[in-house]
């Protein structure tokens, strides 16, 4: 396992190269010349080509990516103009206001999505599939920055049971349970699509397992119905979960943009989008590069658990 | 061989009576209402710029946040006082467009990169498919968030940025299915035709991927309208005065307070559209996916329905001692049936048998001719759907087996009757180790703590000759060979000592040496255990190694039944006498095998009379009219024949 564990890190490292070459691409793309646009369109020649080579943009694409890499590696994510702060300092605090509600979301999305899918499997064609079939359509069709509103109207507008927005209350707040109560409303409207993906994918890998030979090996030996379907479908059926929860946990980290906007979450989705506004593009390579190298190591702690329940793969 | 088995006797002529896939297309009513919700929504978009609507930016400040159903204004106007029903439709057709164009271009380009990389392999497919990695790596919206960073915000590129982080799923697909169509013969001789790798991509490989491309599209379809309008809600998308739904959305949310509908309308829409999608996506890919239409992804039930028509069996009843005589399992007129569609596969039809104590009954016949499913029906195996048992009396022990419910049939299952299956490594359970799974068999039935059963189990490899037991059974299925792992099966099956073991052809799928240590094994420890062994097989040459009588059984039915010697030395029907031919003999390197002319018949359209008619050489009128009964030879050999060889001249 433990050399399992560094031969999957060796391999993150080129994939993290990646992540960093098509960041750099894309920031690359950005139409027009930045020295122009720091120093106005009234610059002189010899003040545009003067700064061009302070920033060294005067060299090759290739040697400017190096260079901006070694950079990256000493900690060095540049400053943001608007806040006029080091850009990796706001990345990190924002984004661990992402990952509590994330983590939150992704929490919720794993064990009801579990739950439903093999509930439904179970059930199949029966009643409790219908109307949990029925309410996975919806929600994975239903827009979540839409239904984070719908949220709000309801249960903080109308009813007034939770927080409409932020992380903390103003006066007073800052405890775990002043936490919970503002992460309530955004934590469920980002884990409801997601929920219905992982309900839907894990039905269909129990109603797969549920055919297989060695359930039916399970029943011939005797084991109770209740054993088949919770020891030996669940646990084969997980395998092929498992990694479909891997992907979601991106859509989750991705679709933080739209709850943080809602629920004004002081996380780094809400703050993606002001820098895009904003035009503050170090900000925004910063904070993609930071969520982004997260989600690799996630997808690398999937594929260990991954490996921890299949045998299979461990030789 | 299960319930599959039956159908590849299907003969071509015969129109197959499962739902074709327009059938199953109609019947599927979510689908149909998704298509004509959508169908729907898209007329009144195209109509849109014919309605007699008012101008979508008009502002009108005196009139701004009406409610619904305000007069003039059906859906009430916005914060500008413009008239929300024509801005939805006029947005409604704008999302529906950018939603589209975006599939089309990641249709377009990750289609093109999939069949690329699959179709040139090697240092192709390495780079492509390693860029693709690239893009899938990052969370999915964050992507195409940098990509309208670097654009700037706007419509289009919303468009293209959205496509863009959909490449990958397309590339991924089509990779796969286009990876397994260059590997085939019919490629391989374009090829070799001379056609060019452009003209085979198109007129070859482009048609049969094209299903996994509508798939594709048609499940993230939804997925990019949402996106596209997503981006707009942001204020990254759609600038004004352009407006889609997510626009709409994002700039009525500052009025979430004083006037909800002006956000809560467009996400109806949004929600609306991308459900309707995704209710027809579904469709078309239940549609395409050729493994619905048999209805086998219908989860088995615990055990098979039985539905009798007639219960009149001597001493058909669940309780109390029944008269049995001295055998240990007795079987009569058995009848398991598979229903596909509209057709009924007649599976098992009027099966009957004994087997005495310690006696080993050969199950001898073909594939297809219903002996596995026999196997299975006696203890409520067979997977419902679509098997059903329709008549007939299994007695063990006095009790009629098919009369009980799934907690009598599970008391039994592995402790009394054992079963003992073709191919170990599909029927041990991969994720647990072996010495585990014969443990939950003896812990399922007696209350004994998990340390001893364990202790149990790895008396019973031992006995089983694996070596080193103690150690391997911790061992997991896929680390041990197919002999071992069939090993492991016997000793699960000899766990509990059961009365009746039940082996569907326990060495077909091990190699010819291997076959016969574990054959040697079984009748060993059948012997020393005592136990009865209804042992399933297609060769007759296993069969007269173990078996002390014979049934051969041919299109659902028991052709002919007796003592193995007998029955091999002098087969009564046409049929056995065909199958003993076809086994290789040692010491007669001259004999000729000759294979039996034609297919057996289909279980769903049996024919009158004998079913082997068709096929034997012998047949004639009498052959195909009436039912033709087992007749008994003498006191131990019947058969089901007008014109028995040997017999009658």
């Amino acid at each position: 396992m433990l050399a399992y564990t560094v031969k999957r890190l060796v391999l993150a490292v080129p994939v993290l190269l990646g992540l960093t070459v098509i960041v750099f691409l894309i920031m690359a793309m950005i139409p027009g010349d930045p020295a122009t646009a720091i120093l106005g369109s009234y610059a002189t020649p010899e003040n545009v080509e003067r700064l061009n080579r302070q920033l060294g943009l005067d060299r090759s694409l290739v040697e400017q990516y190096f260079v901006w890499l070694g950079n990256l590696l000493q900690g060095d994510f540049g400053r943001s103009y608007n806040l006029n702060r080091p850009v990796l300092d706001e990345v990190l605090e924002r984004f661990s206001a992402t990952l509590i509600l994330a983590g939150a979301a992704l929490l919720l999305c794993s064990i009801f999505g579990l739950i439903a899918g093999v509930a439904t499997a179970v059930r199949q064609y029966g009643w409790t599939d219908r109307i949990v079939t029925f309410f996975v359509l919806i929600g994975i069709s239903v827009p979540s920055f839409w239904l984070g509103l719908l949220l709000v109207l309801t249960f903080a507008v109308t009813w007034r049971l939770f927080p409409a927005s932020g992380m903390f209350a103003i006066y007073g707040g800052g405890d775990l349970p002043d936490l919970l109560h503002h992460l309530t409303l955004p934590a469920i409207t980002l884990a409801v699509v997601a929920t219905g993906v992982i309900a839907r994918l894990t039905r269909a890998a129990m109603l797969e397992v549920l055919r297989q030979d060695y359930i039916r090996t399970a029943r011939a030996k005797g084991v109770s119905e209740r054993r088949v379907i919770y020891r030996h479908a669940f646990k084969a059926a997980l395998v092929g979960v498992i990694p479909v929860i891997g992907v979601q946990a991106g859509f989750v980290l991705g679709g933080a943009v739209y709850i943080e906007t809602v629920f004004q979450w002081p996380g780094i989705g809400r703050m993606l989008v002001t820098a895009i506004s904003t035009r503050d593009l170090l900000l925004v390579q910063g904070g993609v590069l930071v969520v982004a190298a997260s989600y690799v190591l996630f997808n690398l702690i999937t594929d260990l658990l991954q490996h921890l329940v299949d045998p299979r793969l461990r030789t | 061989m299960t319930a599959a088995g039956t159908t590849t006797a299907l003969s071509p002529a015969r129109r197959s009576g499962r739902p074709s896939a327009f059938r199953l297309f109609a019947r599927n009513q979510l689908a149909a209402f998704g298509a004509a919700l959508l169908g729907l929504i898209v007329v009144v978009v195209i109509l849109t710029p014919a309605l007699p609507l008012l101008d979508p930016a008009a502002t009108d400040p005196a009139n701004r946040l009406l409610r619904p159903l305000a007069e003039n204004h059906l859906l009430g106007t916005d914060h500008l006082g413009r008239d929300i029903l024509s801005r939805l439709l006029w947005g409604t057709g704008v999302s529906l467009l950018v939603g589209l164009s975006a599939t089309s271009v990641a249709a377009l380009f990750g289609s093109a990169i999939g069949i690329l990389a699959g179709y040139f392999g090697g240092r192709a497919d390495t780079v492509l498919m390693r860029g693709i990695d690239m893009l899938m790596a990052f969370p999915y919206i964050l992507l195409a968030l940098a990509i309208v960073a670097a654009l700037g915000p706007g419509l289009l590129n919303a468009l293209f940025a959205i496509a863009i982080v959909n490449i990958p799923f397309f590339a991924r697909n089509i990779r796969g299915v286009t990876l397994g169509l260059a590997r085939r013969e019919f490629i391989e001789a374009a090829r070799l035709s001379g056609k060019s790798d452009l003209s085979i991509l198109l007129t070859e490989v482009l048609p049969n991927v094209l299903p996994v491309i509508v798939i594709t599209v048609s499940t993230t379809v939804g997925w990019m309208i949402l996106e596209t309008a997503g981006l707009s809600f942001l204020g990254l998308g759609a600038q004004p005065p352009d407006a889609d739904l997510g626009s709409m959305l994002g700039e009525g949310r500052k009025l979430l307070i004083t006037a909800p509908h002006v956000s809560v309308i467009p996400g109806v829409m949004i929600f609306l559209v991308v459900m309707s999608i995704n209710l027809l996506g579904d469709g078309i890919r239940d549609l395409l996916d050729p493994r619905l239409k048999s209805g086998a992804l219908a989860r088995p039930a615990p055990m098979t329905e039985v539905v009798r028509q007639e219960t009149d069996y001597p001493g058909a009843s669940t309780e109390g001692a029944v008269a049995q005589g001295d055998s240990v399992l007795a079987v009569t007129d058995l009848q398991t049936q598979f229903r596909m569609g509209d057709d009924v596969y007649r599976a098992v039809n009027g099966v009957s048998f004994d087997i005495r104590p310690q006696e080993c009954l050969g199950l001898v016949g073909e594939s297809g001719s219903g002996k596995s499913v026999t196997a299975l029906s006696l203890l409520g195996l067979v997977a419902t759907p679509p098997g059903r048992i329709v008549g007939g009396q299994v007695l063990m022990q006095g009790k009629d087996l098919l009369g009980l419910d799934a907690a009598g049939l599970r008391a039994l299952r592995g402790d009394r009757a054992a079963y003992i299956f073709q191919d170990p490594l599909t029927t041990l359970h991969p994720l647990f180790t072996i010495g585990d799974q014969i443990a939950e068999a003896i812990r399922s039935h007696r209350p004994v703590s998990y340390k001893d059963a364990w202790a149990r189990a790895v008396r019973l490899l031992d006995a089983v000759r694996i070596p080193n037991a103690a150690g391997r059974a911790s061992a997991y299925p896929h680390e041990l060979s197919g002999g071992m792992r069939q090993r492991v099966s016997i000793a699960m099956a000899l766990a509990n000592d059961p009365a009746l073991l039940i082996a569907d052809e326990p060495t077909t799928a091990l190699d010819v040496t291997v076959q016969a240590q574990v054959l040697k094994l079984l009748d060993q420890l059948r012997g020393d255990s005592g136990a009865s062994l209804l042992f399933i097989t297609h060769d007759f040459g296993v069969v007269s190694e173990v078996c002390h009588r014979v049934a051969v059984m041919y299109a659902g039915r028991i052709v002919e039944i007796g003592p193995t010697e007998q029955v091999l030395d002098a087969p009564a029907h046409p049929y056995t006498e065909r199958l003993i031919a076809c086994v290789p003999r040692l010491g007669e390197p001259g004999r000729r095998m000759e294979a039996i002319p034609g297919l057996p018949p289909a279980v769903n359209a049996l024919p009158p009379g004998c079913a082997f008619a068709a096929r034997c050489p012998h047949a004639e009128a009498a052959c195909r009219e009436g039912e033709i009964a087992l007749d008994a030879l003498d006191v131990a050999h019947a058969v089901r024949c007008i014109k028995p060889r040997g017999r009658l001249a």
